[in-house]
């Protein structure tokens, strides 16, 4: 395998003659950064609510009701316990818990000061937006039809917490996206060229006439750009920590390791193609279409998937970006570690798996 | 004595199309051997098939005694290949190729700058071997591909239009080297459109539409067909064939 060492130093060699493509290369992801840290609000539908209802009367069983059928809210799967509310949060079974305490339906008539607990998931910042909204009107609506005095100040009201993201901030949510999508495309796209360069120049077919393997060139064409790819990420989670302020409060241990099986895949898609089209101008075109279009729309990284048509939601289940984007959330924003996102993880290191599988039975030895 | 090369009904198919149809042909040791035909006729592809870069779809062959189906990575050892096209690195020095090249034959790296210093002092490649091979002239360029194609010393060269585009000076001193490597025990494997090169080949084959139509020593080929010289000799074979 050492052969596969002289064709790394030969493609560090392209990689810093060609100054221009590494300036590309590593200022494209921090100028999509700060394009999208100061990016957009879109609605929501679907929040999981669980509920902790400790009154228990027909008024906090109406109001529940109410949420539920508003159409914004649906049930959580799992009642979380009282002792800890986020558990719930953390495995992602809900993205709110509505806490309903003993003299709320008191409250509402009497017209008492009463605060409705509503714990938020914030790390999803539309979500959490839209859950806190949502919440104060269909609150004020239920009030309003359950009280004589057409008061327009209420004297109960939601009293939200949002953990993981606390100010709701924008940046917060798009950047583990945006990481995503940064790697998968850069980490695709320079494979796939540096690859196709070598089939249209020629030299490809030279290096094929002599005794190194298939495995070996591709291995070795690859491996620079997993650094590249890692330097990308890196320089984007900096420039997101010191710039929007975007907390890291997992382990960068780890995301480097979910990292590495995600640039994996990204680098199987880049090889892929490179199998497929003739030349370079075909393979930059190929592959953008192939990884940032499903990644930015298929992922979750702006539209929810639980909104999306079924075909569509089962479609993005083999996109990567969708499950590690989960990933990303988790570790940066709440700081989970791998076991509560086990199940991203193992679709995440199938994929990787097939695609790797099948981007090396094509990728064969003999041009024809 | 065993051949350089010996195909036996040699056939290959891309889908409905067949680019090489049925060839059998020997190549001795130490012989320069012009493979001729026009564009098209199934040169390049019946060359990749004996340095073992595609699979024949029919038929048999061995390149240096090594089977081109069962044994490729033992050819590749063993042989060198020069392409049309202009197969170095024009991002690196023509001495980075060089090293390049001879570290995935995994030469050592004293062997290889010895064997890189001989190489630079017979083709003469001095002037031009420490710039980017993207920034010389052409001629330069096909020296310093045909010098990388020679650092393991192979038994056996594969020439696939070497001289394309070279001016006649840089031609004839391509031909000069050539000559001394079949000296040295070298076999040639050339193809060319310059019927100039082509008489310089002990035996000459002669492709079209994928079968070889006429093999044999330029001299006798030229007086069977009763022709001036072996570019009438050429147009004749070819021009024959098609109105039959």
């Amino acid at each position: 395998m050492s052969k596969v060492r002289f064709i790394i130093a030969k493609e560090f060699r392209h990689i810093l003659r060609d100054p221009k493509s590494l300036a590309v290369a590593i200022a494209m992801p921090l100028l999509m950064t700060l394009l999208y840290g100061y990016a957009v609000n879109l609605d929501t539908k679907n929040i999981k609510l669980a509920v902790v209802d400790e009154d228990k009367t027909a008024y906090s069983r109406a109001l529940v009701n109410s949420f539920y059928q508003s159409g914004y809210f649906i049930p959580s799967r799992s009642a979380p316990r009282l002792s800890d509310l986020e558990a719930v949060l953390r495995a992602g079974h809900a993205h709110a818990v509505l806490v309903l305490r003993r003299g709320f339906s008191e409250a509402v008539r009497t017209q008492e000061p009463f605060q409705v607990g509503l714990i938020v998931d914030g790390s999803d910042a539309n979500r959490a937006a839209a859950a806190t909204n949502y919440s104060n009107v269909l609150l004020f609506d239920f009030i309003r039809r359950n009280t004589s005095t057409q008061t327009l100040r209420p004297r109960v009201w939601i009293s939200p917490r949002v953990l993981y993201n606390p100010d709701l901030r924008s940046p917060d949510f798009f950047v583990p996206g945006l990481i995503a999508i940064i790697l998968m495309m850069i980490s695709a796209l320079l494979t796939s060229i540096t690859i196709v360069r070598e089939k249209e120049t020629g030299t490809m077919e030279q290096l094929m006439t002599a005794p190194v393997t298939p495995r070996e060139i591709i291995a070795g064409k690859v491996i620079p750009y997993i650094g590249i790819a890692f330097l990308d990420g890196l320089l984007v989670i900096l420039f997101a920590v010191f710039h929007f302020r975007v907390p890291f409060e997992g382990s960068y241990l780890l995301l480097a390791l979910f990292g590495a099986i995600y640039v994996t895949a990204a680098l199987s898609i880049g090889v892929l193609v490179s199998t497929l089209v003739r030349n370079q101008l075909a393979a930059m075109m190929t592959t953008l279409m192939v990884t940032v279009m499903p990644s930015v729309m298929l992922s979750g990284f702006i539209f929810e998937i639980k909104n999306m048509p079924l075909p569509l939601q089962y479609l993005s289940m083999i996109i990567p970006a969708r499950h590690f984007i989960v990933i990303l959330r988790g570790v940066m924003l709440k700081g989970v570690g791998a076991p509560a996102v086990w199940h991203q993880t193992l679709a995440l290191v199938l994929l990787t798996a097939v695609l790797l599988g099948i981007a090396a039975k094509r990728f064969k030895l003999r041009l024809g | 004595m065993e051949h350089a090369v010996a195909i036996d009904n040699l056939t290959k198919d891309f889908g409905s199309f067949r680019a090489v149809d049925h060839v059998s042909l020997e190549v001795e040791r130490g012989e320069i051997f012009g493979f001729l035909g026009a564009n098209g006729a199934g040169k390049t592809t019946t060359i990749r098939m004996l340095c073992g870069l595609l699979l024949p779809t029919s038929g048999s062959g061995t390149v240096n005694g090594f089977d081109i189906r069962r044994e490729n990575e033992a050819i590749k050892r063993s042989i060198g290949y020069m392409s049309q096209k202009f197969s170095l690195y024009t991002d690196m020095t023509g001495r980075e190729n060089l090293v390049f090249y001879g570290s995935v034959y995994r030469l050592g790296r004293r062997a290889l700058e010895d064997r890189i210093a001989e190489i630079e002092s017979h083709l003469e490649l001095s002037p031009f071997i420490d710039r980017l091979t993207g920034s010389i002239p052409v001629g330069w360029r096909q020296r310093i591909a045909l010098a990388a194609a020679l650092l393991h010393r192979p038994r056996i060269l594969f020439l696939d239009e070497p001289t394309a585009g070279v001016d006649p000076v840089f031609r004839r001193r391509f031909w000069d080297t050539l000559y001394g490597l079949a000296d040295d025990g070298t076999t040639l494997f050339v193809t060319t459109h310059y019927m100039d090169e082509a008489e310089y080949c002990r035996r000459i084959s002669v492709m079209h539409d994928g079968r070889i139509i006429e093999i044999g020593e330029p001299q006798t080929l030229i007086r069977k067909y009763d022709q001036t010289d072996l570019q009438e000799t050429f147009i004749h074979l070819i021009t024959s064939v098609d109105q039959t």
